[in-house]
């Protein structure tokens, strides 16, 4: 058994809001780097190089890459040979995300109620998610997530007669009606299988996965490539404004799902695809 | 083709403006976003004034994060645009010259824009950073209490944005699609 003091949550998720808004992980980095060099579209070539000086300002001035700095996705993997002390896990980690976007300049783009409306002010509560794994370690992943492309995010409850090409249907389908506002270069999460909810959450996760990174199931990470090649031939382009990188990455999840169905999850995601990991 | 326009812009102005021109601005814009739509649209409809006359007045869709001290803003980007075209049409019809955003617009919204010789530009989503280098004074003018979606009067200094629809309805994300399109 190892016991955890909750303070140490907390401080962790204030520091990884903080540093999920202003700096992009390595792989990501790396892709929107070398999109400059393949982009077609001398206008798409601009686009991509505005946001090369658009990171090195956010970086550098400490401003964040993007004004939607998102409402806080939180992934915790605990151990379960974990013990929480010193207060209520689920209070410290909306604690951590208070301070984050309250000391760290965030946008606070949270609503308390969905139709009533108003601010709280402080960017909580945030979006967590607890999965119980083996040993005592527990990692922790923020990823604020921007409102443009969630909003263009689709779950699709398909047959499963509509096999493998209904898949890429959906897929292509969401890509599409996303276009230009989802801000692309995108990245796209997507679960097949599990439940309605299942499939958005393993979307959602996806979009946590490395992109350089792809699925270990062989015919997943075809599909992977031939949908990001897919895209890319929709002439949507950075910002929208065609081109021929629509999107960085396709991150496919999988999981079993019921004789019934074929769920497909498509959780969207613009080319400020934040998250911070850390294991305690 | 590059073109430095100062804000306000008369209507002959904007008409100037083609689909998949650079344009640069400089000069006064307002910030408003979704609340503050709404609220304007509700002032139109009980018939009260707007808090802004937004007669030759370019609006772009924006909600800064905080501005660190000595700094006049946060980060600074446009938002999709497409919510507020419930709005837009109205704003249009009073004498507002152009829209700063991102994302697709509806037809009523395009129709409305050929209709009053107006102008939609995209900003670049996603580099609120960068934009904020070019907005030298913001100040809050209006519903205050909507915190980042409060309406602002910004000074800008060769704010860079893409003509997407121009006064006669071309629109570049239909047409640039087209260009580069291999599937």
């Amino acid at each position: 058994m190892r016991t955890i003091d909750v303070a140490e949550i907390t401080e962790a998720i204030k520091e990884m809001c903080i540093e999920a808004n202003h700096f992009l992980t390595s792989d990501m980095d790396d892709a929107m780097k070398k999109a400059t060099t393949t982009e077609k579209a001398p206008l798409g070539r601009q686009i991509l190089c505005q946001l090369q000086d658009n990171l090195q300002i956010a970086s550098e001035d400490m401003i964040p890459i993007c004004q939607d700095t998102g409402m806080a996705v939180v992934f915790m993997e605990i151990g379960q040979d974990v013990h929480f002390t010193g207060g209520v896990l689920e209070d410290a980690i909306n604690e951590g995300v208070r301070r984050g976007y309250v000391d760290g300049y965030l946008r606070k783009s949270v609503v308390k109620d969905p139709l009533i409306r108003e601010n709280t002010k402080d960017n909580t509560p945030a979006i967590i998610h607890y999965e119980m794994v083996s040993g005592n370690q527990v990692k922790i992943t923020v990823a604020p997530k921007g409102f443009g492309s969630e909003n263009m995010s689709r779950v699709f409850m398909l047959k499963p007669a509509d096999g493998i090409e209904g898949v890429k249907n959906a897929i292509m389908t969401a890509v599409k009606d996303a276009g230009p506002n989802a801000c692309p270069p995108m990245v796209v999460g997507v679960g097949i299988g599990g439940t309605f909810e299942k499939c958005a959450l393993m979307a959602k996760k996806a979009l946590t996965r490395p992109v350089n990174e792809h699925s270990d199931i062989p015919y997943v990470k075809e599909l992977e490539e031939e949908l990001l090649d897919k895209i890319n031939k929709t002439g949507i382009g950075p910002g929208g404004l065609g081109g021929t990188t629509t999107a960085l990455a396709v991150n496919i999840n999988t999981y079993p799902t019921h004789i019934a169905g074929l769920p497909v999850g498509i959780n969207i995601c613009c080319h400020v695809n934040r998250h911070a990991v850390r294991i305690l | 083709m590059n073109q430095h326009i100062k804000a306000p812009m008369m209507q002959e102005d904007a008409k100037k403006l083609r689909s998949g021109d650079y344009v640069y601005i400089t000069g006064t814009i307002y910030t408003a976003r979704d609340a503050a739509h709404k609220r304007m649209y509700e002032a139109l409809e009980k018939g009260e004034t707007l808090p802004l006359d937004v007669r030759n007045n370019i609006i772009y869709y924006m909600g800064p994060s905080p501005a660190r001290e000595g700094r006049p803003i946060g980060s600074a980007g446009p938002t999709t645009s497409s919510r507020m075209d419930k709005y837009a049409p109205s704003l249009l019809d009073l004498g507002l010259i152009g829209m700063i955003g991102k994302g697709k617009r509806s037809d009523a919204v395009k129709e409305a824009i050929i209709r009053n010789g107006a102008v939609y530009f995209a900003a670049v989503g996603g580099a609120g950073a960068l934009l904020s280098k070019s907005i030298k004074a913001s100040e809050v003018i209006a519903y205050d209490d909507l915190g980042t979606e409060a309406i602002r009067k910004l000074e800008v200094e060769e704010f860079p944005v893409i003509v997407v629809i121009d006064s006669e309805g071309n629109n570049l994300y239909e047409t640039a699609i087209e260009e580069y399109k291999t599937l």
